[in-house]
Formats: C-alpha cells, structure tokens, sequence
C-alpha cells in the first residue's frame, strides 16, 4: 500500500481504557504491558519507578546499618578516655566512611528513593519521566557506594574526613589511593542524583492528574520539586570541587596549591557551595513527609497551604546563600561574614513558619496519636532544639568558639536525625502499607519510637556540653580530668539504646512483609491521590488515570475519583499535562524495560573507578560508555498501524 | 540473588587487583628495627666472570611501592635538604637523581647504602644520623625520580613549586651504570 | 525541657577546667559567655513556646474540630492569621535582636585587640606548634615549642601560619579559634584577664595524631613573664656530669640533631621543635604527654608508641644512650 493509500483506511482499532475496557478484563492488559520482562535479565531491566524507588530505600537503609554499626565503634572508643580499643589511623578511617556514607549514601538517596516511589503515585501518573534514566541513576549509586565500601574493607578507605579538605586530601599529604576513592565516589553519587533529580522535575510539571494545577499539588510534591532543583545547582560544585581535587592528585595540576597560586580555601568554597543546600536536600523532603502525615493524622488540610509551599521555595533559594558560616574561622574578612550571619539567620524564619502551620493543623484538627504521627512529635521536640543551636552558631563570636567541637555534632545530629530521619521513619511506617500491603506492627513500632527518641536524647544532648568543655571533633580520644568523661559515656550509652532501636524498626519491617495486618487501599483514610489505587500498586499504578480538583482528592470526591478515559493498554504510555494549571496535553509514549541502563552505568563505573589510576582511561572508557548510550538510545521502528494524532 | 553474588565477587576480585594492599601499608616504626643498612648492598654495577648482584635485601619489599614510605621520603628530602645538591632530581652540585645513571646503583637497596655510607666527591654519610627506617623511605622516594616505581603509589606533586612535570607522568628510565661519566 | 535540670553540674565542672569555653579568663572568652548566655535566654523562651504549643495542640479538648468527619477540612479559625501574623513577627524580632547582639560583640572583640602590644608568630606543623616571639631586636627573640606564656592584662596579636595542611588554634579559656591555612597568613588577637594555666588544642582535622596536637598557655604577672622571657633567651646550659656529657654528645652526633635545635650546641636542625629549654615545659609531644621523668623515658625509647603515625622515629635506642639522653635533656630548662 501506498502511504497515501494507507491514509485512507479507517484508523486501526487500538485498544484504550474506557468504560467499554475496565475492571479485570482491564488489569490483564495493562498488566501484561507494564510488567517486567522474566527472569534475571527483566529484574535488571526494571524501569519500573515502584521497583527503582524500593531498591533505593533498601540500599540505603543497608548503608544507615553500616554507617551505625561504625558510629557505634567509635563511640565505644569515645566512652572512656584514653581509651586505645581503636588506634588513631583506624579511627580516622571510620569517621571519614560514617559521614561520608550518611551523607553520600544514606540521607539523599533514601530521600530521592521515596521521592521516586511516591511522585508518580501522588500525581496519579504510570511512571516517571525518563524512566532508563531513572533506572541509570540508582545502578551508579549502588556502584558508588560498592566502590567506596569495597575500599575500606581492603584497607584503602579514606581516612581524612567526609569534607576531605586540601592540602590533607592533595597530593602531598593524601597519601595512596584512598582519597581518590572518595572523590570518585562523589562522581557516582551526584550523577546518580542529578539524574533521578531531572526526572522527578521533569515528571512534576509534565505529568500531573489533569486538575492538579501547582496549587493542587501535595506538599511533599512540592518538596519533592525544590529539592530536586537545589540538587540540579548544587551537586556540580561539588562534582567540581572533587574532580580538580582528582585532577591535582593523579596528573598535578594545581588547583589547591598555594605555591602555586592555587587556593585550599577554594575546595571549601566550591564543597560548601554544594554542602549547605545538601543538607536542606536532605531536609526539606521530610518536611513534606511532615506535612503528609500531620494533615492525614489531624483529618484535615494543612493550614496555611500556601505559607508551607513559599517556605519550601524562600527555603530552597536561601540555602545557597549560607555556605560561608562553615568557614568563618578561615580568616575571611568580617563584613562578608556578616552577610553570611544574616542569611543563616533569616534561614530559619521559613521553617519557623512551617512549624507554625503544622502545629495549627494539630490544634484545629482531632489528631490520631498512632506512630507517624508520634515520629512527626518526636521530629519537632528534637529538630527544634538543631534550629535553634544553628541561629547561636550563626554568630560568628560565638561560632568561634563553637566550631570544630562536639557542639557543632551535637547540632547537625540533632538537625539531621531529628529533622530527617525520625520523619523518615515516620513515614516509612506510614507508606508501608501501600507498598506491601500489610502494616507494620504497631506495638512494635511505638516501642521503637519510644526508644530512639529517648536514645537520640541521651546520645547527643551531653555532646554538647562536650564541645562546651573543649573536646574538638575528629579526636580519636581525649584526655582524662577534662569534664569530657560523664558527657561521653552517656553519650556511648545513648547510641547503644539508638542502635537497638533501630534494630527493632528493622525488625519491625521485615516481619511485618509476613504477618503484618493486611491493610486495605486507604488504611489511614488519608487524602492524596496514592491511596486511591490498592496497596501494594499494580505495575501500572492505575487502572484509569484519576482527575482532581482540590487539594484532598480522596475526601471531596465523594463515592467514586473522576479519571481519564482513552490511553493505550497495549503500549507504555502516559498522560502529559501543562505545568500551571494541569490541563491534558499530551499522550506520550513511556520506555520500555531496558539493560543498557545497567550497561551503561556498568560502563561508566569501568571507566570511573579505573580513571582512578590512569588519566587515559578517561579517554579509552569513553568508548563502551558511547556504545551503550548509543544502543540505549537507538530510536525504535515506527509502529504498523497508524491513527490521528487527536482522537 | 546468587548472580548478585557473583557479580560482586568478580567486583572484589578486580579491585583487589587493583588495590595493591603493600601500597597503602602504613608502618610507623618499620621493622625490624636494625642498626645499619645491609651490608651486602654492593654498590658496584660491573661484576667479573658472570657474577650477578646480590639479591635484594628483604626489607626492600616494605619501602619499595609503598605510597607512606614515598610520602615521607618525599617529605624528608626537603627536610634533610637533599634538594640542595640534587634539586628536586635534576641535580646541581650533586648528580642528577632523575635520570637512570646510577654510579653507585640503583636499585633500593644500593640507594639506600648510598645514603647511609656516604660516596666520594661530596655525598654525605648519614649513617647514625637518620633512622635506617627514614634512610629506605628516602631510598624508595628517590627510586620514583627516574620514574622506576608503579604510578600508583607515587603522587603526582608536592604542594611546593612546580620544578617537574607530574611525578604520575614520569618515564621510566632504564637504570644504567654511568661509570663512563665524569662528574 | 531536658536542658534546665541537666545542664547544671556539666556546667559547673566545665567552669574549672584548663580547656572550656566557660572559662572566660581572656576578653573575647569572657564576651563569648555573655553572648552565648543572651542567645541561650531567647532561644530557650521560643523552643518553650513551640514545646507547649505542639502539647496543647495534640492534648486539647476539641468541642468543634475543623476536620473531615464535619466536612470542614478545608477551613481555619480566625485565630489562625493573627498568630501567624504575631509568629513571624516575634520570630524576625528575636533574630534582629540576636543578630544586633552578636555584632556589638564583634566590634567589642576588635576593639579590644586593636592595639597590641606583643607579637608572637605560630606555625603549625603535622602535630606540633612552633612559637616564636617577634622581637625588634632580632637577637631578642625567642623560639620555643607547644606552649606560650603571656602576660595577664597585656593584649597580644600571634600571626597564624601552616607547614603542612590547614589546623586551627584555639585556646577556649581565652578566645575563639583561628586556622592556620598554608599559603595564607591569618591572624589572632587574645587578651587574657587572669592568670593560670590553660590549654588549646587543634581544632581542624590535620592527619593521624591530631588528637594529640595540644598546646600549654601560661597567663602570669608581667614580672614573672618577662623572667621567663629572659630564662629562654639563654642558651641551653653545658653537660654537668658524664651521663649528661654521653647524652650531650650522642643528641649533638647522631640522629636528633638532624631535626632538633638547642642553641648553644651543634645540634641545628629546624624541622622538629625546638628543645633549648624542654625540661622548663608542662608537656612532652604537643600535650600529648606531662612532663616527668618517667613520661621522657618512654617517648625517647619510643614515640611512635605513644603517638603513633608522628614524625619522630623511633631510633632503637641502646639502654645506655637511653638513660644518657634523658639526663641530658632534664637540664634543659
């Protein structure tokens, strides 16, 4: 047939979802298109968001036991003084690979793992935009973190701290391969960050539930939007900053050379550049984890949607204001410093406000103390205490004093466990159920919260009066007589009840996958548009794509959700929206399963960790990186039949 | 999943071959603890008949690629101002350390007996006033200037004017007797 | 909640040590302890508030909730926009506040090291730090290692350099800290106000013994500090006896004289702190040892295990050379 003549004919009957296509007869065929292909090759092909999100949670919750199992090594080393249970360069190793794998490995990867799991769900979507590269990003990070973990138990871990600052990292004093590791390791964390990052950006303002204008859109989707920026500017400053530091080491250049007009300051610049808005990418996702379950624990909205969501951004855009207040005893003149005390202190209006707005919730709703919210508590008691240590040390007389002691790891624990990981939890319990389809136990879970609140405190809360009475970070011990030893031991005690805390969560989840309560799609009765599809998803999310039109679709729809009417079920595809106001805009096909994803992070791991040791293997391992992009991105044969763009 | 396994086992195998564990071997007091350098490290390179240089001093194996060893030689070659008469290898009132000619050998062992005993036309003795664990890090720092040590366990610049190109690009010149020479 | 009742005692033995902010025996220490104590009144005022807040929020008694179960899930009291309203606003008042504060005590901590009136140049070192009292006259000056002496009430400026990888000098009874950054020279200022005996410590991660890099002050009257200005400008004192003379020779000949210099005899070298006056020091190795005989035996025969990974070799020392060396270095005062 002529293609003038093949344009005659009737359009070929494609099947849709309709009222006609519904229910089990439905779920066949959209299950067969967005299953994964058998075996071990289809698991590795998975673009699945479901699957790339779990295994991210999974992997990093891997690396939070190893990077624990670590701190609580040290702390026994701290517990008395003197002590010689762990020498000084063994020492140095474990707290270089604690804060490196919390930072790196555990704390923005599981937030961009729940972030790639749930957006789509929230947004009554199939799948995220870029799904190969989705699926690219999570094997780089596993090969980061491989590469790194692999190193210390071979005994070339890094050993100079997770801010590996010059001239100790250079050349001269970063002795063998070590830092290099971490550099590199750097490399595969941030492109397995970007990466994720573009695509849940690109998935948020093209792939909302038609109605679900930016105004609709669920707070930890719009934290899920600011952080997925920051990570898009911040992460290649530090990707910079490692890559000259790898440069200066392996073919001696000079970037931090002050012999030779090169800069130590320059790496804490470009590393703190990235590094303060690291910590409000690892932040800000669990305030919208707070925001979830605050408004589903109270029953009602969020009040104040509109100062919650301009927190998120005033947030996010003044995270890159602060990062000189890590360096104000470098000898930088005193007025930029200013400048710098005055935006680290403005930082904390937004967040103030947002901690107003959800103990309004609380007081104008009925909330249900059950454990996502006791997490959401416990969040609040303890990050608060973090805030408010950071306004003191963003004065740069008392930061002097501070800095460099265990105030200041009194303060970011505080901030971090407290402000991150206990909403974390929070909302792994909250989520569990629409990822399994059971819940966890809720004995065990208040008894866990119960303890690792009460652990953290007894943890970390003397740390400060450590720092006060003059104990620097990064000691491996501490002279007796000094008042350092009642803050340590309790401090060492803390850590062991915050270690079998989170054994019991651990336990808690794993158990739980069997004889859990089985849960029904709405376990909580919460509002959003995840809970709209049954627990433990299909493949393909929705049987129909829903619409919305406010804020808490589930509790003003009334009996049945609208949806959408009329994609294929017999290739991927998904429904494209405008980004303001989510009106449909397009269909667009979504990819297939694929391995080059797992190829090529394979190939680029190859030429990563070898360029460690031979600047050409940046040039040769170019080569199968170019041919497994190439095969990835091999456009597919048009399609036999054809139909109207509009139907 | 055993292919997990499998893959990270092949993952372990690779980089263990890659690693070179004698590189990143930290010792800080050296064993064992001797009073000199061997005295079997001759320092002639032409031997009569077919004979053949003694073989290398077993201690050699510790300081030879060792990347601590190379640092604080490195680090001792400005402290003891051998960059004096060598400069930073290209030699001045003293030899050229980073060509291949060695008088007196070159290989670590002889370096070191070099050091230690002192040689005609004004290389000084260091026996008893450096440790013989300082004399072989100085030997093994001395033995990457001509570029006779795996690059990975050199680093490619001190943090001090730029006098080479990078220590990680250095060639490595094949080690010769320079008898013929005049110095 | 936690912090009232806990606080106290921690507080009270931090008030009486040689390493504490709470010390306050130098100006900016002292102004750090009243900034810090304004900035710990607001701070602790406005975690109450959001404490007792969060409380009455989740244990009220709720007569007209505004949730799903009335369908009024999407409105809020009028209370609501005033509070929030009064929220921001005491908020950005508590951080001018704070903010002004911290820059009265800025300008405060120049103007008392505006005008000073001794000079001392620090470099640090991988562990150890070099002291050096400037002096016009290039023959008064004087070199010594891990610790400083000042006269109380006199302010004082130190020039901050590194050898090696950035440190930071900190002194908490007296000030803040300071890094030293190779390739820049920062600077200090300190005022001590009382005299005693302090400690500082490094305070930037600098390698494997940097809990070990630890420094003695000594705050004194000006008469006791200018006697021992005088004591270290002498030379170090001739052998007495046979045992000092052997370890008179054997640290002239052989292996410490490389790095160490005692002026006055041959042993010259710069790279290693200097020993002229040792014996006169509080500490052996940056603090990492007090100073007594038996401390001195064991770093000599060995300091590598005491600090291990430091510079200092250990040589293997025969018995004899052993107990030479360290009666040698006891006069050394």
């Amino acid at each position: 047939m002529t293609p003038a003549e093949r344009a005659k004919q009737p359009p070929a009957k494609v099947p849709r979802d309709g009222p006609d296509l519904t229910g089990p007869e439905l779920h066949e065929k959209l299950e067969a298109t967005w299953e994964n292909p058998p075996g071990f090759i289809g698991w590795l092909s998975s673009v699945d968001h479901k699957d790339i999100g779990r295994r991210y949670i999974v992997t990093a919750l891997v690396f939070l036991a190893l990077a624990g199992a670590l701190a609580i090594a040290m702390r026994l080393q701290l517990s008395k003084p003197d002590n010689d249970l762990i020498g000084a360069a063994r020492y140095n190793e474990i707290f270089t690979m604690h804060g490196t794998t919390m930072m790196f490995l555990f704390a923005v990867p599981v937030m961009q793992g729940m972030q790639v799991y749930l957006t789509p769900l929230m947004l009554g979507t199939r799948n995220t935009a870029f799904p190969r590269l989705n699926a690219f990003s999570y094997w780089m990070y596993l090969a980061g973190g491989a590469l790194l973990w692999v190193a210390f138990v071979l005994n070339i871990g890094p050993d100079m701290g997770w801010f590996a600052y010059p001239p100790l990292s250079g050349p001269q004093y970063g002795v063998g391969k070590r830092v290099d590791m971490w550099a590199q390791m750097i490399t595969f964390t941030e492109v397995a960050a970007l990466a994720a990052a573009v695509s849940l950006v690109a998935t948020i303002l093209k792939q909302k539930a038609p109605g679900m204008g930016l105004a609709r859109m669920p707070i930890f989707v719009w934290a899920t939007l600011v952080t997925s920026l920051m990570v898009i500017f911040s992460m290649p400053s530090v990707a910079l900053a490692s890559g000259m530091l790898l440069s200066d080491r392996l073919v001696g250049t000079q970037f931090y050379n002050p012999v030779e007009r090169g800069d130590a300051l320059l790496w804490q610049h470009l590393f703190w550049f990235f590094g303060h808005p690291e910590v409000y990418i690892i932040f800000l996702p669990a305030t919208g984890f707070v925001s979830e379950i605050v408004a589903t624990f109270s029953r009602r909205t969020i009040v104040g949607y509109p100062i919650v969501v301009m927190s998120l951004v005033a947030t996010g855009i003044l995270a890159f204001g602060l990062w000189v207040h890590h360096m104000f005893a470098t000898g930088l003149p005193r007025i930029g410093y200013s400048f710098y005390t005055a935006a680290s202190m403005s930082v904390s209006i937004p967040t103030g406000l947002q901690i107003f707005c959800w103990i309004a919730t609380l007081w104008e709703g009925r909330p249900r103390l059950q454990v996502p919210l006791l997490y959401v508590i416990g969040f609040i008691f303890t990050f608060v205490i973090g805030g408010l240590t950071g306004v003191m040390i963003a004065a740069v007389p008392l930061d002097l004093q501070l800095h460099d002691t265990y105030f200041i790891v009194a303060h970011f624990h505080y901030v971090l466990i407290g402000g991150a990981v206990f909403p974390l939890l929070g909302a792994i319990t909250y989520w569990y159920p629409k990822a399994t389809g059971r819940l966890m136990s809720d004995r065990l879970g208040k008894i866990s919260f119960w303890m690792i609140f009460l652990g953290f405190q007894l943890a970390f809360f003397p740390m400060h009066i450590a720092g006060i009475n003059g104990m620097p970070r990064r000691v491996y011990t501490y002279p007796a007589g000094m008042g350092l030893e009642l803050p340590n031991l309790l401090s060492t005690i803390g850590s062991l009840v915050v270690a079998v805390a989170v054994l019991l969560f651990v336990i808690n989840l794993v158990v739980s996958l069997r004889s859990g309560r089985k849960a029904e799609p709405n376990p909580w009765d919460a509002a959003s548009l995840e809970w709209a599809t049954s627990c433990a998803p299909p493949k393909y999310n929705f049987p129909h794509l829903p619409i919305v039109d406010s804020r808490t679709p589930l509790w003003d729809a009334g009996e049945k959700l609208p949806v959408v009417h009329g994609l294929r079920v017999e290739d991927r595809e998904v429904l494209l929206t405008t980004v303001m106001s989510a009106k449909p805009d397009l269909r667009e096909p979504s990819a297939e399963p694929s391995p080059w994803p797992f190829i090529a992070a394979l190939a680029t791991s190859a030429m990563f960790i070898s360029s460690i040791f031979s600047p050409w293997a940046v040039v040769f391992g170019t080569v199968p990186v170019a041919v497994a992009l190439t095969a990835w991105f091999w456009p597919k044969s048009p399609k036999p039949e054809r139909e109207p763009v509009i139907s | 999943m055993s292919s997990r396994f499998r893959s990270s086992a092949l993952a372990l195998a690779l980089v263990a071959a890659l690693c070179g564990c004698d590189r990143e071997e930290r010792q800080t007091r050296g064993k064992p603890l001797g009073e000199t350098v061997p005295a079997s490290a001759s320092p002639d390179t032409v031997f009569p008949g077919t004979g053949k240089l003694p073989p290398l001093d077993p201690r050699a194996a510790a300081y030879e690629g060792n990347a601590a060893a190379i640092s604080e030689g490195q680090r001792l070659y400005n402290w003891m101002n051998c960059s004096g008469c060598h400069f930073h290898g290209g030699g001045g009132m003293g030899v050229a350390l980073m060509d291949g000619k060695w008088r007196y050998g070159g290989r670590i062992d002889q370096i070191a007996a070099s050091i230690v005993e002192g040689r005609p036309n004004g290389m000084p003795a260091w026996r008893g006033k450096l440790t013989e664990q300082q004399v072989w890090q100085l030997a093994a720092y001395v033995r990457t200037l001509s570029g006779q040590v795996r690059k990975d366990a050199v680093s490619a610049r001190a943090d001090e004017l730029s006098n080479t190109p990078p220590q990680t690009q250095t060639k490595r010149e094949p080690l010769s007797p320079s008898d013929s020479d005049q110095q | 909640m936690r912090r009232g009742g806990a606080i106290l005692p921690f507080f009270v033995t931090g008030c009486s040590g040689v390493q504490t902010m709470m010390g306050g025996e130098g100006a900016e220490g002292a102004n750090f302890i009243q900034l810090f104590t304004v900035f710990m009144i607001v701070c602790t005022v406005m975690y109450l508030i959001v404490a007792i807040a969060l409380i009455a929020a989740v244990w009220r008694r709720r007569n007209a909730a505004l949730t799903l179960d009335n369908r009024r899930h999407h409105e809020s009291s009028n209370a609501v926009r005033p509070a929030l309203i009064g929220w921001t606003a005491l908020i950005a008042v508590g951080l001018i506040g704070l903010t002004i504060a911290s820059f009265f005590t800025d300008r405060s901590n120049a103007a008392n090291g505006s005008n000073p009136q001794l000079s001392l140049t620090v470099t640090a070192n991988q562990w150890w730090w070099d002291v050096e009292y400037s002096s016009p006259d290039a023959s008064k000056t004087v070199r010594t290692a891990n610790e400083i002496h000042l006269p109380v009430g006199i302010p004082v400026e130190i020039k901050l350099k590194s050898n090696d990888v950035i440190h930071s000098f900190w002194i908490p009874n007296l000030a803040g800290k300071q890094d030293l950054i190779p390739g820049r020279e920062t600077d200090a200022q300190l005022l001590p106000r009382k005299t005693g005996l302090y400690r500082g410590q490094c305070a930037e991660f600098c390698g494997v013994q940097h809990a070990q890099m630890a420094l003695d002050i000594t705050v004194e009257s000006k008469a006791d500090f200018q006697r021992w200005y005088a004591a270290q400008l002498q030379p170090a004192p001739p052998p007495a006896n046979p045992l000092q003379r052997a370890g008179y020779n054997y640290f002239t000949t052989r292996e410490c004289g490389s790095c160490h210099n005692i002026s006055g005899t041959p042993a010259t070298g710069q790279v290693a702190p200097d020993l002229t006056h040792f014996a006169s020091r509080r500490s052996i190795a940056a603090g990492a040892l007090p100073m007594n005989t038996g401390n001195l035996y064991g770093w000599v025969a060995d300091p590598q295990s005491q600090k291990p990974g430091n510079r200092m070799p250990t040589v293997g020392l025969k018995a004899d050379d052993l107990h030479a060396l360290v009666a040698y270095l006891e006069t050394l005062k």
